[in-house]
């Protein structure tokens, strides 16, 4: 039996590789020249860390990285917060109002970013808003509070409801019993939401371009960048981001490994 | 539980309202009236020339390669790293390219297909010469599908995942072939992962801007890129706006196409 698979086996560990190298190629590659002293990456000089020196003096890359970083911080707290309390709120509808209400909070995932950017950008200058920091983080919190909001709803619809109403006919208080029965029970959800919205906020580039002008962000930076040609402290860059990304999403594996090894222990 | 907590909502339907539907409702606006703030339908004439017709065709056009070379690549993929004994862990390695900035991962196609770049400096060595790689629409294409194959993989994976395996023995005990299982029992209830894999690769490639900007060039205009230079360059509201309204319209038709071709599938699977 099992040597009859063999070939079969072979095949199709050869696919997944030769598709995992269309993957990583590029960036691996890029990552290797971000150590090489030449320019171009027609001749490999020789091993330094000059371009992550330049990386970090470029005043340019550092304020791109401050206001990538507020952004992501800042909408993802606020966006966990309203998406949270948005989601519990929706949950005591009835299912008509639901209905609706989720379906309008559907719309800016279900938009191209594109559309969305424009949309907001005219609402905006019609606000007499100027585009800039404040514009930019408005607009992420925008499509942040959906995914927490989707994040939450699960949870939710998981919740044991008797628990929240035993809690209130003992005599608790709506808030006590919001803090100590419905928080507890939807918090796996709440963080998800909060690390897909900084997750999304850190990658966002269409909906930033459009919503701050005068201000760039990391992506608006690279995206600038990459039009005026080479540019050795981009492989730099990108070789930090994808260690910082590696780390974040090992961080989440973990965790959910953690969750599932747990509510495996339950059952 | 219910009835409780609706005040809950409050804030939130408020801040909907300004964010959501208030932008639409502008965008339509833009859309239907002139310069003079006048109901107008002269945006969508002027869309109907068949330069703008041409950019849109070429757009759906190369959405629907890359969306097509993402199935025909990526089911394969996600068939194998379900049957995996370490399909867990490689399908992570498949999923994380993702994770990455997506400007830095079509920047990195840009450097590697520049004249001077590494491919070239291969193809030199090797005796082909210099080639021009950069700036056409296979250019476009291959960072299109670079991009947006794992938007296909991660779908159609996860339904093969959830899919009852008792299934495909039960039709191989029962004398189907492998051939017959696969088509019968295996692509049926894979079906809602290959549609939502479709939507999400056809969507971002029919929209984008940045990769046509990058890879193809100023001269290389997609349907993005036209909505885009009509706000940030020629300043024409009502035309940018017009356009996009025509994108909404062309991708919810298209998502009611492929979610009607998805729900004959299921059909299927009931009469199976």
């Amino acid at each position: 039996m099992k040597k009859k698979f063999s070939l079969r086996n072979w095949a199709s560990n050869g696919y997944l590789g030769v598709m995992l190298v269309f993957f990583y190629a590029p960036i691996v590659m890029l990552m290797a020249f971000s150590f090489s002293s030449e320019k171009s990456r027609a001749t490999w000089g020789h091993f330094t860390f000059k371009w992550y020196a330049e990386l970090f003096q470029n005043p340019e890359i550092l304020s791109a990285l401050r206001t990538t970083v507020l952004v992501a911080l800042i909408s993802a707290v606020l966006a966990t917060i309203i998406g949270t309390i948005a989601a519990i709120g929706i949950y005591g509808y009835k299912n008509s109002v639901r209905t609706v209400l989720m379906n309008l909070t559907y719309l800016p995932i279900l938009n191209p970013d594109i559309v969305t950017g424009i949309s907001l950008m005219i609402l905006f200058v019609f606000m007499k808003l100027n585009l800039g920091f404040f514009t930019m983080l408005l607009s992420h919190m925008v499509f942040n509070i959906p995914y927490v909001i989707y994040s939450v709803w699960p949870k939710l619809n998981q919740m044991d409801k008797s628990v929240y109403e035993a809690a209130m006919d003992l005599g608790a208080r709506p808030a006590y019993a919001m803090r100590k029965v419905i928080l507890p029970q939807i918090a796996p959800g709440v963080v998800t939401g909060f690390i897909l919205a900084i997750t999304l906020s850190i990658d966002d580039f269409v909906i930033s371009f459009f919503t701050s002008s005068g201000v760039q962000n990391l992506s608006i930076y690279i995206y600038s960048a990459a039009r005026r040609g080479i540019d050795p402290t981009l492989y730099a860059l990108m070789t930090l981001m994808f260690v910082v990304v590696l780390t974040l999403l090992s961080i989440v594996n973990l965790r959910s490994n953690k969750q599932q090894t747990t509510l495996d222990k339950r059952r | 539980m219910k009835g409780r907590n609706r005040w809950y909502a409050a804030p939130y339907i408020a801040w909907m309202i300004l964010f959501t539907v208030v932008p639409m409702g502008l965008l339509l606006y833009y859309a239907f009236t002139d310069g003079n703030q006048s109901f107008s339908l002269a945006s969508f004439q002027k869309f109907l020339d068949p330069v703008y017709i041409k950019v849109l065709g070429r757009s759906l056009w190369l959405a629907f390669l890359c969306t097509l070379i993402c199935l025909v690549l990526g089911y394969p993929i996600s068939y194998l790293l379900a049957h995996h004994k370490h399909g867990n862990f490689l399908s992570m390695l498949f999923i994380l390219p993702m994770w990455m900035n997506f400007l830095l991962r079509t920047y990195a196609w840009m450097s590697l297909l520049e004249n001077t770049g590494l491919i070239n400096r291969l193809l030199t060595a090797i005796g082909f010469g210099q080639v021009t790689l950069l700036y056409n629409s296979g250019a476009v294409l291959l960072g299109m599908v670079y991009n947006f194959l794992p938007f296909m993989i991660l779908p159609i994976y996860n339904s093969l995942q959830r899919m009852d395996r008792s299934l495909v023995e039960a039709a191989g005990d029962l004398g189907a072939s492998p051939a017959a299982v696969f088509r019968r029992v295996t692509l049926p209830l894979s079906m809602p992962g290959v549609i939502s894999g479709i939507t999400m690769v056809f969507m971002p490639a029919v929209t984008t801007f940045v990769i046509s900007r990058l890879l193809g060039g100023s001269q290389f205009m997609l349907f993005g890129d036209l909505i885009e230079q009509q706000f940030l360059q020629a300043s024409n509201w009502n035309f940018g706006s017009a356009l996009s309204v025509i994108m909404m319209v062309l991708i919810l038709i298209g998502m009611a196409i492929v979610n009607k071709l998805g729900g004959n599938q299921s059909e299927g699977r009931t009469i199976m």
